[in-house]
């Protein structure tokens, strides 16, 4: 069990209390391949951020990889994110004046990797992407698909036990859409990576193994979703 | 936060990215480095022309001269003339214990020097060799007056840099030499380069130094002097004798001790303090300019860091998402702050010290002697070691609030 949410609530204090997480029971295996879909205000991207630990819950547990994630100072937060995590925005969130392979390299210099090693290793998964000839351009000279790629190879490289992607599709077109996901799907088929994407489109979770409906702030159905049937545009399934 | 290539790269990025808002941030910095070490150097430099004016002066020395007397006193009307003489020499050495050197000057006005078809106009002072103490001589050649060419009456002079220069164009050894004055000949013994500015009855340059009984006889007659000087002992304040010097000077002279315009009587420790408090008060002055330029600097950039940090937030954002942590990133702030004001800091340094060494150079041929603008070695190490700490300074509240950025907040706004 790689992620265990018990009873995990999160309200936000603003002019207006807002009970976003009411009670979230969830489990990811290791090696899974999961969709967390609702609309937006469901609380998917809060559960997403507190998978990633860039939020705080108020009550209840979660185990990452059997560690309690609760209380910790930001330093090691931000070593967990760098060592056990791996993001995909839907904005892409490169730096813009950094070339892709810098980009890529950027978790490392953090964990204090040697420079030359970095570069190798950056170009390496560059390639893997088949991004090997871009890797010194700036992401405002890439298309939507390619910088998403460049993305993902800055998550990959730190060779994470999970990649949480945030409507890892949100900002691209329909084919490139299904070429992401399809790198995703090969991604967790082949190095085994446990992928947890975030998305409102049902078409995106259908590409999915597994899908979690979330709304108003409650799982609803977990769908498991092996043979990929559930209906492109999401009419056969049903939200609580 | 390691120093290396990377921090070195991450750092000079950030701040090429906006070129003209750097450069103009770090003007600020230089400027006020500039500032502070070229005022520093050139008030220094100041000091030191100043200095050089009152160079082998003793500083703790009194002269007095006579005066007209202003009150009527036993008998005697207002508007009485009378002088000094040689008496008083004895009488204040005596009566006043704590003096060292009570020594008389007696002076001859509008003489001219003569050697070959050479002239130049000059004053003859007559002097004991106690006077040495008074005004140091600073000697190129032979030697000064001494007991024997007062005792003996010689006819021999100690010449002043300008008289040397005139009458001898061609340089070399005088000693030894005859020059003519008015109508009296004397042998130059030794020639006194002192540059002091401080006269005390015509400069120095332009002084030929007499045995003070030559003079007595040549020119003046009687026993009366101009002045006296006097220096005291050591730990003994000249300022305290006044009022002594004064009674015995009057009781003497039948004046009233308390007609003061009756007895000129000059403190050179007085005068000293003055120009010590002045230049006190102008290097405060100094530091105050300086160092408030500087702090304007420094809050430029600790504005301009901050700008930037809102700027930034997306992308510090980013970085904390992917696993910098906010030591890390107060370290990149703060070294971005340091390097800003390092660079534009060490820039005023060399240019500061640049403009002195130009000062330098062009004071160095003028008439008031070489005077040292340049800062110091270690002034310059310390205004940078000031200035890393300053750029820290400036670097921390903009360094905090990046900090305190959470990736959360930093990716929800797009």
């Amino acid at each position: 069990m790689i992620i265990e949410l018990k009873d995990v609530n999160k309200t936000y204090f603003g002019a207006q209390p807002l009970h976003v997480l009411k009670g979230i029971n969830l489990s990811i295996e290791e090696g899974e391949f999961v969709s967390i879909m609702g609309a937006s205000g469901s609380g998917k991207s809060t559960l997403l951020n507190i998978l990633g630990i860039l939020d705080n819950y108020d009550t209840g547990e979660y185990w990452l990889a059997g560690k309690l994630i609760k209380d910790l100072t930001e330093k090691q937060a931000a070593d967990y994110r760098n060592r056990m995590i791996g993001f995909v925005f839907q904005s892409f969130n490169l730096i813009g004046f950094k070339t892709a392979v810098e980009n890529v390299e950027l978790p490392l210099f953090y964990q204090g990797v040697p420079r030359r090693k970095r570069h190798t290793m950056a170009m390496e998964f560059l390639d893997r992407l088949g991004l090997k000839d871009w890797a010194g351009h700036y992401p405002n000279e890439m298309s939507g698909g390619q910088k998403q790629r460049v993305a993902i190879a800055r998550a990959l490289i730190t060779n994470p036990r999970i990649i949480l992607a945030d409507e890892p599709t949100g900002a691209l077109d329909s084919k490139t859409s299904e070429e992401v996901m399809a790198l995703l799907a090969e991604l967790n088929r082949e190095e085994k990576v446990t992928i947890i994407v975030v998305t409102h489109e049902s078409g995106v979770a259908n590409c999915t193994n597994k899908i979690v409906h979330i709304k108003d702030g409650v799982i609803g159905e977990i769908e498991e979703n092996q043979l990929h049937n559930a209906s492109v545009l999401g009419a056969g399934s049903i939200m609580k | 936060m390691r120093i290396d290539w990377d921090s070195y790269k991450e750092i000079t990025e950030s701040l090429a990215r906006n070129k003209s808002r750097t450069l103009l941030t770090g003007f600020g910095i230089f400027w006020g480095l500039f500032m502070l070490l070229f005022l520093v150097g050139g008030s220094r430099g100041l000091e030191k022309i100043l200095a050089n004016n009152f160079s082998g002066f003793a500083t703790n020395s009194t002269i007095i001269f006579a005066n007209r007397t202003t009150k009527p006193y036993r008998g005697h009307g207002e508007r009485r003339r009378w002088d000094l003489d040689l008496k008083d020499i004895d009488r204040l050495s005596m009566m006043i214990p704590e003096m060292e050197v009570v020594t008389p000057l007696l002076s001859a006005w509008n003489q001219t020097a003569e050697y070959d078809e050479h002239s130049q106009d000059c004053y003859i002072k007559g002097i004991y060799p106690e006077y040495a103490s008074i005004e140091e001589p600073m000697l190129k050649y032979g030697r000064y007056l001494n007991e024997s060419d007062c005792i003996q009456e010689r006819k021999v002079c100690v010449i002043g840099r300008r008289i040397y220069n005139t009458l001898f164009p061609d340089g070399g050894n005088p000693c030894g030499t005859f020059i003519r004055i008015g109508p009296v000949f004397y042998q130059i013994v030794g020639v006194d380069i002192s540059s002091g500015n401080i006269s005390i009855n015509g400069n120095m340059s332009r002084t030929a130094l007499v045995p003070m009984p030559v003079v007595q006889k040549l020119y003046r007659g009687g026993s009366r002097v101009d002045l006296i000087a006097m220096t005291g002992k050591k730990g003994v304040k000249m300022s305290s004798l006044d009022d002594r010097i004064r009674q015995i000077v009057a009781r003497e002279h039948k004046f009233d001790p308390t007609d003061k315009p009756a007895l000129g009587l000059v403190n050179t420790e007085q005068l000293f303090g003055i120009v010590d408090n002045l230049f006190l008060g102008l290097n405060i002055l100094v530091l105050l300019i300086g160092l408030g330029t500087i702090l304007a600097g420094a809050i430029g950039v600790s504005n301009i860091m901050m700008v930037t940090v809102k700027e930034r937030t997306t992308e510090i954002g980013i970085r904390r998402a992917i696993g910098a942590t906010p030591r890390q990133i107060l370290g990149q702030i703060i070294m971005e702050s340091v390097t800003l004001t390092l660079a534009a800091g060490s820039l005023g340094i060399v240019f500061s010290v640049l403009l002195l060494e130009g000062l330098e150079k062009i004071t160095s041929n003028s008439e008031f002697g070489a005077a040292p603008f340049q800062i110091g070695f270690w002034t310059a190490i310390a205004a940078a070691a000031g200035l890393a700490v300053m750029g820290v300074l400036a670097g921390l509240a903009p360094a905090i609030r990046a900090m305190r950025i959470k990736p959360v907040d930093a990716m929800r706004d797009e």
